[in-house]
């Protein structure tokens, strides 16, 4: 008989969360500590969604998506987990920029960017100052008429050696461009800009043990290999989940699958108004990734001044439709050093990362797809030989991961890596008004995607769970 | 709760959600952000620690209130005098 993954679960609960993404944690941990029951249900058997690693033999251990974060995860980690978490947050000193326009490695805070747009690039720092300024107040709320490129073309008019260097390093960690809103530029860059670029000292895995941890102490009912099938909705309310064909009755749910999944799998649009679905269909998803993963030998070293991040390019101009291209000309190296990304025995790593449309790897035959992934792997080495000279012969173990390998884990529609365009966080808050007591914390609108994103909208759907909770106590539904 | 005693209350939550911050020079009329280094975040803060400790509801639309001292303590007290201290 196969292993019951939900055995021992309870037939009621406060609080479904659906997917353990850190937007899913986050809302489990914060309310578990509120004191609400939480079950935690995730379909994989790992938690943390796209934050997460993988082991291959020799001891190599990669990190998908722990490239950097901002400064504000400090905070977010203190308080919404643990000091212990935020303890472990270390900055990424050397974060290089390599293309034909120039060549420059930046602590990446203002105060370094500021110099060397005043300096290198030529420009007047009081313009420099007010680009920052204004970056700096822009709200969510705010006019949406203006795009990023707008933003840039006023304040840098016909400078596009500036855009490249203030915009490729966002156009990886969120997949926006420069027809995207101007305020998600304005917002995700002040996040990264004010202290520099951080990471966890210890990857991935360390930090979603010490999340898992922390989950128990505060009672979360954590179960893995458990797959929502369907969320049942009845006189317009949430009744109950049902998962490994089991049902399970609840007064909420949050849901951290993707938007899309969440409405026309899990709830199905015959309980959501015409207008809602209509809404919901124009949410655009964010494009997808490639990823080559590559471990060195035992004793193989890489240069700490190599970086650790670096944004290589041989394009001539930066266009974020080129970032996509399954023709690839930049890509960015995540460089992992043993001290902060210890392995057990002193292995460097280093991941490279593009942007990349899922219809392109989607569309062709079992052969081909190898044959371009092989492609894709040769590519980078050729790439990385410049800046780790003899790497093919340094490299223990390399393997690549597309738009399908990224749908496969996550179950994200077309192998969607940074959630949605910013019309998805308008749909993802206007959930709760369509069905009573359902909830969505996943990666939507650029803003509330991305390490610290997530984090910060799991903590502000947990806030409103918390309050319906409250609410429906003092007054008790009709049937119970 | 008196007006004196939701301020304390205020200052206690401040106390816990922004730690490095000197408290003792804040001044009430003025806004917040003009004198800590409070995001967003903080404010949500502000807000599930009230529902948590006093189990006061502060809807979204509402936020606005909570600008400064003054104007928490005004937007505050209907909804807190009946609360023991």
């Amino acid at each position: 008989m196969p292993k019951d993954f939900l055995k021992g679960v309870a037939e009621e609960y406060d609080v479904v969360v659906i997917g353990s993404g850190l937007g899913g944690l986050t809302a489990a941990n914060v309310l578990a500590r509120e004191g609400r029951s939480v079950l935690l249900l995730e379909q994989h058997y790992k938690l943390g969604g796209l934050a997460t690693w993988f082991k291959r033999p020799g001891g190599h251990i990669f990190d998908i998506s722990l490239h950097g974060f901002p400064h504000g995860m400090l905070k977010s980690c203190r308080r919404y987990w643990t000091q212990e978490i935020a303890d472990s947050i270390v900055q990424l000193k050397h974060v290089r920029f390599d293309n034909p326009m120039f060549s420059l490695t930046t602590t990446f805070d203002r105060k370094d960017f500021t110099r060397l747009l005043s300096t290198d690039f030529g420009l007047e720092e009081s313009r420099v100052q007010e680009f920052f300024d204004t970056a700096r107040s822009m709200n969510f709320y705010d006019d949406q008429a203006m795009t990023t490129g707008q933003l840039f073309d006023k304040f840098f008019p016909g400078r596009e050696d500036v855009v490249r260097l203030l915009m490729e390093p966002i156009t990886y960690a969120n997949g926006s461009t420069l027809e995207d809103p101007a305020i998600t530029y304005g917002i995700v860059f002040s996040n990264f800009m004010s202290k520099g670029v951080f990471t966890f000292q210890g990857g991935t895995d360390h930090l979603v043990k010490s999340m898992e941890r922390e989950m128990i102490r505060n009672g979360v009912d954590i179960r893995i290999r458990s797959n929502a099938e369907k969320i049942n909705i009845e006189n317009g309310a949430i009744k109950s989940i049902q998962v490994n064909g089991r049902e399970i009755r609840t007064k909420t749910i949050v849901s951290n699958a993707n938007l899309r999944s969440t409405l026309f799998d899990l709830v199905g649009e015959d309980y959501l108004d015409g207008k809602f679905v209509e809404e919901a269909r124009e949410v655009r998803l964010n494009n997808s990734s490639t990823q080559v993963y590559m471990a060195l030998k035992e004793g193989e070293t890489v240069d700490r001044d190599t970086g650790d991040l670096l944004f290589c390019s041989t394009a001539e101009l930066f266009r974020t439709n080129l970032l996509l291209s399954k023709d690839v000309s930049s890509r960015t190296f995540s460089f992992y050093y043993p001290d902060i990304r210890p392995q057990g025995k002193n292995r460097y790593l280093i991941v490279s990362s593009t942007n990349a449309n899922y219809e392109d790897w989607a569309g062709v035959d079992k052969e081909q797809y190898e044959a371009d992934k092989q492609h894709l792997i040769e590519d980078t080495l050729n790439s990385l030989e410049k800046y780790v000279p003899n790497c093919r012969e340094k490299i223990d173990h390399v393997e690549a991961a597309t738009p399908i390998t990224f749908e496969h884990y996550t179950k994200h529609k077309l192998g969607s890596s940074f959630g949605t365009k910013f019309e998805g966080l308008g749909v993802s808050r206007a959930l709760p008004d369509q069905v009573k007591g359902l909830y969505h914390a996943g990666s939507v609108g650029i803003i509330m995607s991305g390490w610290l994103g997530t984090i910060n909208y799991g903590v502000i759907v947990a806030n409103d769970v918390d309050s319906y909770l409250m609410k429906s106590e003092s007054t008790p539904l009709a049937s119970s | 709760m008196a007006p004196a005693e939701i301020r304390e209350a205020i200052i206690e939550i401040l106390e816990d959600i922004a730690p490095d911050e000197d408290l003792s020079t804040l001044e009430d009329p003025k806004a917040f952000r003009d004198q800590l280094e409070l995001d967003s975040m903080d404010f949500l803060d502000i807000v599930m620690e009230l529902r948590k400790r006093y189990r006061v509801q502060v809807p979204e639309e509402d936020y606005g209130h909570l600008n400064s001292m003054a104007s928490t303590v005004e937007y505050l007290t209907p909804k807190m005098e009946d609360i023991a201290v």
